[in-house]
């Protein structure tokens, strides 16, 4: 098989694995108790949000573990407009996941003021709308810093600074999801207020993520309970995964300059020939400010339900972008919102590179693609 | 041969995916998503869970075949559900699983064979199809009880060239067994009776919320044309109608006519119901040669056949027939071959 769906998860790394075992096997107990057992496992726990602070400059007690994106972008949004503060606004943008999307909206039927901002074709955000969103009620913005579809990379830096010249009480949310295997998170570079990772985006284990909260931004719990992550989420802590999530990190963070380069070359391979070959093919994906491993191309002429079939069957891993929880393709909303037709979001393809990627499969891949979209038109 | 399997999480269709595959055939199990909601509702986050389909992965990943789910949504609404609505509103009674079966599920998904790289599609129909002499032709099922061939009827001989219904040859009995005998989860799934996108069966309460603007009030009328009372839309109302009237009189009444024009619902005793004759369109004939003369027709799924003529578009029966209504499907029979099928247009007292 060739895997070229890095950005909907990715195969965990062999040493990710080998350190969450003693965790799961040997240091089973629970972080919150008095005895050895626990002691052992909460050792392990603070070990690892030490690490994982420090690799995104940040302190421990700001690291708040969770299940992972969905939960860290839904705590995120939910726990800040829903703290104590008078001000419960968010703004956000068209072209993000639906666990911010939808978070927003649960916060607007709510009666949260909401504004979802619109982008351009290559899917920037329109800065002056974003900018003339905020008022005195808004209390969080939330932009995504790798589109997970089209890997349009964001300037988070200078829009958080925009965003913090025109208030700065307002907090700044990103869901740094697709990320973290290309470039480093710094959150004060980034100049964020919270923010989501995932570990199975990079070779860590499902289910495991963490949302960065910055000292002093107050949160309201999504899960109450024993009080665990300084009362932010309760719940008793996965401490495999989280020791499995530090690894990943590590590993990943180790991995980046390979990473950009030679997964960069694999897409680059893919892409060329595709665009070479296939008649008509666009890349939907932005040229510049790209992340080195998202492919988003357009095919006309050729229904991606079909083509990823027939991929599938030709043993090539793809995918349409999003993809409903039957598995049917759907119309993308990220590429809705940039000005594609609900046909053109069909002929829409997103093959997405990892860690594994070669170039040799990568050229592969992009033969096959090119056999069958001639086949299928 | 490479098949695609259309599997709607039943028995049928799950026994037509395992007898394929047996056969030694490739087989690719897809399900088509038609439908967001039982009630037609937006899913909230742009997303489907559709339980049935989780049932076809099931038995698909047990018999270890690729699965996929194709998205037509878009074809289904058009083609299927908003003709639904449309034919009630014109006071006909529609079939919307014929038209599924038409339009959906054989014209758009026998359209993509190619696209797909498989020679046949295969369904779990009750019904056989056969070459006879050079051109393929469709059959009963086997199973008298449960024979689908009538919902099959609009089908070409050249579109049944490319179809297969494994089940069809075998009792529902010996489908279970079947089932049963690989442990599969869908042998004693009950037999799904509803329109699927109507959901409870409740046709009217879909109707109100899909096209509230239809529910006009207008009169009862009997057969004279005397006023009986008042009716809250034609749409709740179908040819034979017993329940519901809304008038009260003496002896039974029923509904014997819509007339869209004028709003009228119209009543009248049982006799009224007697049809002598139907006027008949979009006829289909399986080999394409157009057909006059004595034919056995049947214009229910599992209504028994019955004799009548057929001249030029209109069909006389040899005995005058109970409640047949315009928007109804009639299919043609020599015997237990399927000659064709047609749409009932008109209904002559």
């Amino acid at each position: 098989m060739i895997y070229l769906d890095h950005a909907a998860t990715t195969p965990m790394r062999p040493e990710v694995w080998e350190s969450m075992q003693p965790y799961a096997l040997d240091v089973f107990g629970n972080s919150s108790g008095v005895h050895d057992v626990s002691r052992r496992a909460k050792n392990a726990l603070e070990e690892a949000r030490e690490q994982i602070a420090a690799m995104i400059n940040a302190k421990p007690m700001e690291i708040v573990f969770t299940s992972g994106g969905t939960e860290s972008d839904n705590l995120a949004l939910k726990g800040v407009a829903w703290n104590r503060s008078p001000r419960s606004g968010v703004v956000t943008v068209a072209t993000e996941h639906e666990a911010v999307l939808e978070a927003v909206d649960l916060l607007e039927r709510f009666d949260d003021p909401a504004t979802v901002v619109g982008v351009d074709s290559h899917g920037f955000v329109d800065r002056e709308e974003l900018l003339g969103a905020l008022n005195e009620e808004s209390a969080v913005v939330s932009l995504m810093l790798v589109n997970n579809e089209t890997g349009l990379v964001h300037d988070l830096a200078a829009i958080s600074a925009e965003i913090k010249a025109v208030d700065p009480e307002i907090l700044v949310h990103t869901d740094a999801v697709q990320a973290y295997s290309s470039q480093q998170l710094d959150v004060d570079a980034l100049g964020v207020d919270l923010m989501t990772v995932t570990g199975h985006k990079f070779g860590g284990p499902k289910g495991a993520g963490f949302l960065y909260v910055r000292e002093g931004v107050a949160l309201e719990p999504l899960a109450h309970g024993g009080g665990q992550e300084l009362g932010r989420r309760s719940g008793t802590h996965d401490v495999a995964s989280a020791v499995g999530l530090a690894t990943a990190m590590r590993l990943a963070g180790e991995d980046r300059e390979r990473f950009v380069a030679e997964v960069g070359l694999a897409r680059a391979e893919f892409e060329k020939r595709v665009l070479d070959s296939v008649e008509g093919a666009v890349l939907n994906s932005p040229e510049h400010a790209r992340s080195p491993n998202h492919c988003n191309v357009r095919i006309p002429g050729v229904r991606n339900e079909t083509l990823l079939l027939r991929l599938d069957q030709a043993g090539v891993a793809a995918s349409a972008g999003s993809a409903c929880q039957s598995g049917a393709a759907t119309v993308s909303h990220v590429l809705e919102s940039m000005g594609l037709s609900a046909e053109q979001a069909r002929e829409s393809f997103r093959f997405s590179f990892g860690w594994t990627s070669t170039v040799e499969e990568a050229g592969d891949a992009a033969d096959l693609v090119i056999d069958l979209a001639g086949q299928l038109r | 041969m490479r098949a695609l399997v259309a599997m709607s999480g039943g028995v049928d269709s799950s026994v037509a995916a395992a007898l394929m595959r047996d056969q030694g055939h490739d087989v690719i199990g897809v399900t088509l998503k038609l439908w967001s909601g039982p009630n037609g509702e937006a899913p909230t986050a742009g997303c489907c869970t559709v339980s049935d389909a989780e049932d076809a992965r099931r038995v698909a990943a047990e018999l270890d075949i690729p699965y996929y789910v194709l998205d037509y949504t878009d074809d289904f609404k058009d083609g299927v559900v908003d003709r639904f609505v449309r034919d009630y509103t014109s006071g006909q009674t529609p079939n919307p699983c014929i038209e599924c079966n038409r339009t959906v599920k054989f014209d758009r998904l026998l359209n993509r064979l190619g696209e797909f790289d498989c020679d046949v599609l295969v369904t779990g129909h009750h019904a056989q199809v056969c070459e006879v002499d050079g051109s393929w032709a469709l059959f009963r099922g086997a199973d008298p009880k449960k024979d689908q061939s009538y919902v099959l009827s609009m089908l070409t001989s050249d579109q049944l060239s490319r179809l297969r219904f494994p089940v069809g040859e075998l009792t529902k009995k010996k489908v279970r067994h079947i089932a049963a005998g690989m442990g599969m989860r869908s042998a004693h799934k009950p037999e799904s009776m509803d329109i699927c996108f109507v959901g409870q069966g409740d046709y009217r309460g879909f109707l109100r919320k899909q096209a509230p603007e239809v529910f006009k009030p207008g009169p009862v009328e009997d057969t004279q044309g005397n006023e009986l009372g008042t009716h809250d839309g034609i749409v709740g109302f179908t040819v034979g109608q017993r329940r519901g009237l809304g008038v009260a009189v003496g002896e039974p009444r029923f509904v014997v006519r819509i007339e869209a024009d004028t709003n009228t619902v119209v009543v009248g005793d049982r006799d009224d119901l007697e049809v002598t004759s139907v006027d008949v369109d979009h006829i289909t004939w399986a080999d394409g040669n157009a057909y006059e003369g004595p034919v056995t027709a049947q214009f229910r799924a599992h209504g028994d056949p019955v004799d009548a003529v057929l001249s030029g578009s209109t069909l006389t029966f040899d005995e005058s027939q109970h409640a047949v209504a315009p928007g109804q499907t009639v299919a043609f029979y020599s015997g237990d071959r399927v000659m064709g099928g047609a749409l009932i247009s008109r209904a002559n007292l």
